[in-house]
């Protein structure tokens, strides 16, 4: 990007006496980068449309505009200016180049979930499917369960530990529970399925499948997120509201539960919906402890369960016959799946961009 | 309702850290008490130890007696809760509860605790606190409006209002008007000499003017020296504080030669 | 609590039921979290024992549980360490990006842009990295062993599938890379107005006040990062299951059709067709996975932690 600069040559004398250095140094010309990169493109896409690979014009386009305006500003601007400029180019193309894979990623899955994006997709199981046709109605009713109980498991116990650490929590207790919050983010999504099926096997016996199960693995995962959002949020709480609440002679918890949670809740509301897209996507901790099945069956507490996520990754590793057909429902599959992340990660956004408190005007 | 208020011998802590010493006197009813002296001196401190808000930072703790009327307020079994229902407290920069109206505001004190109320009466008490800080005029037809949107002096007096809602017998300010600019301070001082008449008032503020002007009680705090604990003075009338203190470190520190 | 005012004896404050109830819950659920993780690793344990006290033979392959572990575990550091040497550099140079050097209208909506990235299911991942990756990398890996075949990652044959431990990386890395991002951005805008001011009248261009002002106060921040990034591609499980084409051994060789799976994987791959000991196997290999990332992400915790003490925000 040029240095916009209304002193020209000109000028200079006006300067002169106040320094007696100039304030001037070799510049390239207005517009010069952008030129340059401008050209740059216009050839890239020269050299696709004549039948090139559209990933080794982009690369080279890249690499040139970078030669070019280091080498220029180089000569008319010295070395220092010549590496400001080099890392500029060096962090935009890192920053463009982390764009393809979503660009490409929402490219293929809307491209190929489309295919059977149909009524008959969200309205009919797998039962007794053994070719085309058939839906993931089961496996969508399957997510919303499982999920939601790991929401009404997680909330609770998430936000009072965060209760607890930013308003009880004093000492080796409270910082040991930081910490291990912390290391809990961590946990492999796939360790926590395998705790979740150690915990029933115990109880159960070897083998258990529940739709339960996969909820409490999604807790694992979840409450921690939990935990960190709300305790950020109460954070803010200006301790002054707390204050203002015990001048008036309102006891801790009531001031806890009716001013310092009703100022947080749009942080807490957006952490919460941001959690939940988290783990609505998770699919190998499903695996192992839900499992996957062809019919309906929304008795979390009874056997198998289908979820969307294990339906993709199921019709994907074990397709029959067309295999297709099978490919198309693990597409549409992941188009529902990315929605849904989608539209709650907007629902997050706008949460916390309507509802927020002003706290000071 | 006002009630006298006396502290004898009391010594304030935080953690093994002596911050006040020795402070004793008497507030009486129906007046304004000033304190007044430098940064860091405990005034402030002070002031959080009537109503035991002093103890909300992690290892604070007082040592002596602090009686209102005859009751100690630091006895056995005495529950801090009790004690800020009956002294309320106004505090420096203008806290209202952004989630809440500018009734809900003022309600708060009652509605948190909650006591059941009619309407009416609730209507009649938000009422009675709102024109007893002189907001009721500017505030009576935005009652389910935000606090927040209201102006620094504004809000200052709608916290009063709250304090003073759940009809306590002390009123506490900590330097109210320090956020506040001349206009909306002039506001609050009025109100200060017509809240006397029926509440003990006890302020802090770094404003000796304001001191001269609203109190008839004046105490001075001091730091004994540099790292050592903070103590009141000299507390007298204020027409005597200002005219004719008793001690040296006051006279210097009205006349402005301090430090 | 300290509510005492005299030290010998401690003035008894009455408590308040609703205060003692809503206080004790909520230190319940503090502490809860601390018995569910003792939890995870008691139970992986005692379901992994009779794995670890069977004899050699027993366990899948025959040779015992280490044998059976290590390939998996070679291939588990080898993925995620690979990724991590992609995506660190990537993850700070768009931290940057969006912090420096972006119009300040468009650096939040960037932000959310790379935020997206880390919301996309795995799942979807694996299955783009196999459709859609993988077929586009087999002419440069070709490329990559006629020309670099003398390093060992690149001795080939190259796979003609594409489903190498080379893409499972380039899957990794994208995962991963939001993820260090927003650790690294939220250091960099933390970084102190004054400092970078302070350069910048010294007279430094833009990025000789990063080199300077930015780059050392993120320093650990960029380490602790990185390491959580590392415990994140350690345990990713069905990216890799799906993209990697498995056949077992331990070799360098990125781009060949004979790759190692992965711990997390190859439990995914196993788990839902294993009995008996097979599953005490797996989980036993799921507490190596367990013990690995807990340790990475301590030591991620730790240096992260120990930079906010030096800053003094809190």
């Amino acid at each position: 990007m040029p240095t916009p600069t209304t002193s020209t040559r000109s000028d200079t004398d006006l300067y002169a006496p106040l320094s007696g250095v100039p304030l001037t140094a070799g510049q390239l010309p207005r517009g010069a980068a952008p030129l340059t990169l401008l050209a740059v493109v216009l050839a890239g896409v020269a050299l696709w449309l004549s039948g090139w690979n559209a990933a080794a014009c982009a690369v080279l386009g890249a690499i040139t505009y970078t030669l070019v305006v280091t080498v220029w500003s180089r000569v008319v601007e010295g070395s220092r200016k010549a590496t400001d400029r080099l890392v500029t180019a060096v962090v935009t193309c890192a920053f463009l180049l982390a764009l393809l894979p979503l660009i490409s990623v929402v490219i293929t899955v809307i491209s190929k979930g489309l295919a059977r994006f149909d009524a008959e997709f969200f309205t009919y199981s797998m039962r007794g499917i053994v070719g085309e046709g058939g839906g993931a109605y089961h496996a969508i009713m399957g997510t919303l369960i499982i999920t939601g109980l790991a929401t009404v498991i997680s909330v609770p116990v998430g936000m009072l530990a965060a209760i607890y650490l930013v308003e009880y929590g004093r000492g080796k207790l409270a910082k040991a529970i930081t910490f291990f919050v912390d290391v809990m983010t961590g946990i492999p999504s796939i360790v926590a399925g395998l705790f979740a099926y150690a915990l029933f096997a115990l109880f159960f016996g070897p083998g258990v499948r529940m739709g339960i199960m996969g909820a409490i693995a999604l807790s694992v995962l979840m409450i921690p997120v939990v935990v960190r959002s709300t305790e950020e949020m109460l954070k803010l709480v200006p301790n002054e509201l707390r204050e203002a609440s015990y001048a008036l002679a309102v006891p801790k918890w009531r001031t806890i539960v009716k001013v310092v949670l009703p100022t947080a809740l749009a942080g807490i509301a957006t952490g919460v919906t941001l959690a939940i897209a988290r783990v609505i996507g998770e699919t190998a901790p499903l695996l192992v402890t839900v499992g996957i099945t062809s019919s309906d069956n929304f008795d979390p507490f009874d056997g198998r369960m289908a979820t969307l996520s294990v339906f993709a990754y199921n019709s994907y590793a074990h397709p029959g016959f067309p295999a297709d057909a099978f490919t198309d429902r693990a597409w549409a599959a992941a188009l529902v799946l990315i929605i849904i992340v989608m539209v709650l990660n907007l629902i997050a956004r706008l949460i916390s961009r309507l509802f927020a408190p002003k706290t000071r005007g | 309702m006002a009630k006298r208020i006396e502290v004898k011998d009391l010594d304030i802590y935080y953690d093994k850290f002596l911050a006040v010493q020795g402070v004793s006197m008497t507030i009486q009813p129906r007046s304004v008490t000033a304190l007044i002296g430098p940064s860091g001196c405990g005034k402030s401190t002070f002031l959080r130890t009537l109503n035991r808000m002093h103890e909300l930072v992690p290892g604070a703790r007082v040592d002596g007696k602090v009686f209102m009327d005859d009751q100690d307020l630091y006895a056995n079994g005495v529950d801090p809760v009790k004690v800020r229902s009956q002294i309320g407290m106004v505090f420096q920069r203008p806290n209202p509860f952004p989630t809440m109206s500018i009734y809900d505001n003022v309600a708060a004190g009652l509605k948190l605790n909650s006591k059941r109320l009619k309407r009416s009466e609730l209507d009649d008490i938000v009422e009675r606190s709102l024109r007893a800080a002189n907001l009721w005029e500017e505030v009576k037809d935005r009652l389910p409006k935000p606090g927040s949107g209201l102006s620094g002096g504004q809000q200052q007096r709608l916290c009063i209002a709250r304090a003073i809602a759940v009809q306590p017998d002390v009123l506490l300010m900590d330097e109210p008007c320090s956020a506040l600019d001349p206009i909306s301070t002039q506001a609050i001082e009025d109100l200060m000499l017509e809240l006397k008449e029926r509440y003990t008032i006890v302020i802090v503020t770094h404003n000796m003017q304001q001191a001269a002007r609203v109190s008839d009680v004046t105490g001075f705090f001091n730091l004994r020296g540099v790292g050592q604990p903070g103590e009141l003075v000299e507390i007298d009338e204020t027409t005597k504080i200002f005219s004719t203190p008793s001690k040296k470190a006051t006279e210097d520190y009205i006349s402005g030669r301090f430090g | 609590m300290a509510l005492s005012t005299e030290r010998p004896s401690p003035r008894r404050v009455p408590q308040r039921p609703g205060d003692r109830i809503f206080s004790g819950f909520s230190t319940g659920a503090g502490v809860l979290i601390l018995v569910a993780l003792a939890g995870v690793a008691a139970f992986l344990l005692v379901e992994a024992w009779p794995s670890l006290t069977a004899p050699a033979e027993d366990i899948s392959g025959g040779e015992g549980l280490v044998l059976y572990v290590w390939p998996l575990l070679f291939g588990t550091l080898i993925s995620a360490v690979f990724a991590l040497v992609i995506a660190a550099p990537l993850a700070v140079a768009i931290a940057l990006f969006i912090t420096y050097y972006a119009p300040r209208r468009l650096a939040q909506a960037l932000g959310y842009l790379i935020d997206l990235l880390a919301a996309v299911p795995s799942i979807i991942y694996g299955l783009w990295g196999f459709q859609q990756l993988a077929p586009l990398t087999v002419d440069p890996t070709t490329w990559l062993s006629e020309n670099l075949g003398f390093l060992p990652f690149f001795a080939g044959p190259p796979s003609a599938t594409g489903r190498t431990m080379f893409v499972a990386i380039i899957v990794l890395a994208v995962m991963i890379l939001p993820i260090i991002t927003a650790v690294v951005r939220e250091a960099f805008r933390q970084t102190p107005r004054l400092h970078e001011e302070a350069s910048l009248a010294l007279g430094a261009t833009r990025w000789e006040m990063i080199r300077m002002a930015v780059l050392p106060f993120g320093r650990s921040s960029i380490v602790g990062a990185s390491m959580l990034g590392l415990g994140r591609a350690l345990g990713e499980t069905m990216a890799v299951a799906i993209v990697l084409s498995v056949s077992g051994g331990v070799t360098f060789n990125l781009i060949g059709s004979g790759n190692p799976s992965t711990i997390a994987a190859n439990i995914a791959l196993q788990f839902p067709e294993s009995t008996g000991l097979q599953v005490n196997t797996l989980i036993a290999s799921g507490l190596v996975l367990f013990a690995i990332t807990l340790v990475v992400n301590m030591a991620a915790r730790a240096v992260i932690n120990r930079r906010k003490e030096f800053s003094g925000a809190n």
